[in-house]
């Protein structure tokens, strides 16, 4: 199993509580996933800031002058936001890939999350609520987000194992199902330069689509070719900077759900997890067809 | 008319008190508000009772149903009425996957349409979509009818046995030894009736239906398929 849960605002008005929003429905799909859970949320991006979402498995030691010591490093001002085992690095946003290249160095125990200049990512280990809570994921603002609550099959249940997978700037994925052609895949991308932390098969779900991304193909196409080039079951919800997509195999028993009002599209591993949004009772909810891409980009 | 709020009193407490009521009872028109999208309601109920959830289900609403009528205003999700043996379930709305699998009797309706593998392996239940239904419907289905007053997706009726599967619309692709099959009277005469008891005589005519069975070409072990194993 596994549960996906999506918002994705239309309504700039609902902004302030998208955290709130995406929290709840996470909770609603615990007994869908309950060894680990994440959220990647879209806080919208700010003039020349970037974002570098890490973690550590000692952040007391880990996040200590942190701030101090990138700044020294890359000679640009730094900003350090924890959130328990998890820290936002703002940085200016030319200076990414050497604040990334520095954080190897300077803390070789820091994992990084997610990369870009609007997605945040938070994820680990434990039952929904309480990695909800943990992150303080209510309290989050912004255009879009997606969660995850996971029942581990293809890899060990660890912090880097839990979803969203991020493997290119701004981009996220999360999977419900199993991949059965990932080795090969993984091989073939890493022949193309891509990296992978984990042994994941939705990581390489997640590598694929940025590497077709960077290769030009737009976020409609880059889904579109999980259903030639990807072998299993999968319903996959995918994030960017300004885009939503989802997209399930051509079998399509992994379930699913969305809904579309003025407001905002959601999607759900199951309707349970919709049934408080604003406008339910008149959303056009329908369950997305097989073999079939659906997004939304503003 | 007793009402019952799933929020308040939970799952359980509707279930068990559902499975109270054998045989005769006088309660016999129930009300389930508050259904959310919750799983199992009013599976596994045995009385001539009547049943109606106001709102959305989620997996296996009326499962195993016996005797009961249980009508959803809202739609189901995956498995509707699964292994349901006599009985009526009416969803108002779409029905997830899997809606009537395995169901040995009774009368499943669908209002609006019904995803995929519906009716999968039925065995005797009968199945009335008012709309379309989507891929591999009726894989191996035993005995019953489906009647589609839409369209039918890939592979419907993929290693049928015998039922009987009339549908109204396009079906995109016929499964595994699966073929059309000539409309006699006894076929349009059982489809008025199918129409009548599925709410759908007002929208479409026996006439308007192409009847699918089975070629029963893989019922016996042919010499001639042996280098494919």
């Amino acid at each position: 199993m596994c549960g996906i849960v999506g918002l994705f605002l239309k309504d700039p008005s609902l902004e302030p509580k998208l955290g709130a929003m995406l929290a709840d429905m996470l909770v609603t799909m615990t007994d869908r996933g309950p060894d680990s859970a994440g959220i990647a949320i879209y806080s919208g991006a700010r003039d020349g800031i970037g974002k570098i979402t890490v973690q550590s498995a000692h952040p007391e030691k880990d996040f200590k002058n942190l701030d101090e010591d990138l700044r020294n490093a890359i000679g640009k001002p730094v900003l350090l936001l924890e959130k328990s085992t998890h820290a936002v690095l703002e940085v200016p946003l030319d200076q990414i890939e050497a604040a990334r290249s520095a954080l190897a160095h300077l803390r070789p125990g820091v994992k990084i999350m997610s990369v870009g200049d609007s997605i945040e990512i938070f994820k680990e280990v434990g039952l929904p609520k309480d990695v909800a809570a943990r992150f303080d994921v209510s309290r989050m603002k912004g255009t879009h987000g997606i969660g995850h609550t996971r029942m581990a099959t293809e890899s060990a249940v660890t912090t880097m194992g839990a979803h969203p997978f991020s493997t290119g700037s701004d981009q996220c994925l999360v999977h419900n199902g199993s991949l059965s052609n990932h080795n090969s895949v993984r091989r073939t991308l890493k022949k193309a330069g891509m990296t992978f932390e984990t042994e994941n098969d939705t990581e390489v779900a997640a590598a694929f689509l940025t590497h077709k991304m960077e290769d030009g193909a737009g976020l409609g196409a880059a889904m579109e070719a999980t259903l030639t080039d990807l072998d299993g079951f999968f319903t996959f919800v995918v994030g960017t900077k300004n885009g939503f997509g989802v997209v399930r195999d051509p079998i399509a028993c992994k379930p699913a759900v969305m809904a579309e009002t003025d407001q905002y599209v959601a999607f759900g591993s199951e309707y349970r997890a919709l049934v408080d949004l604003p406008g339910i009772e008149n959303a056009r909810v329908w369950e997305p067809e097989p073999a079939t891409v659906y997004f939304w980009e503003r | 008319m007793p009402s019952f709020d799933l929020g308040a009193h939970g799952l359980r407490a509707l279930n068990s008190t559902l499975h109270a009521l054998k045989g005769q009872t006088n309660e016999t028109q129930w009300d389930v508000v508050n259904p959310r999208g919750s799983h199992a309601i009013a599976a596994g109920v045995d009385a001539l009772v009547d049943i109606t959830v106001h709102g959305s289900t989620g997996y296996y609403c009326a499962g195993m149903n016996k005797q009961a009528t249980i009508r959803i205003k809202g739609s189901a999700g995956p498995g509707v009425a699964e292994n349901m043996m006599s009985g009526t379930v009416i969803v108002d709305g779409d029905a997830s996957q899997y809606a009537g699998a395995t169901g040995r009797g009774g009368l499943l309706v669908i209002k609006g349409n019904a995803s995929s593998r519906c009716g999968i392996s039925m065995k005797g239940i009968d199945i009335v979509v008012h709309g379309s239904i989507g891929h591999m419907s009726a894989f191996m289905a035993q005995s019953g009818n489906m009647v589609v007053l839409g369209d039918a997706g890939d592979a419907l009726g993929d290693s049928l046995y015998e039922a009987r599967l009339f549908v109204r619309g396009k079906v995109k692709s016929l499964g595994a030894d699966c073929i059309e099959k000539e409309m006699r009277a006894e076929h349009l005469e059982l489809l008025e009736d199918l129409l009548r008891r599925g709410e759908a005589d007002a929208k479409a005519k026996p006439e308007e239906f192409r009847r699918y069975g089975s070629a029963r070409q893989l019922y016996n072990f042919n010499i001639d398929n042996a280098d494919a194993y």
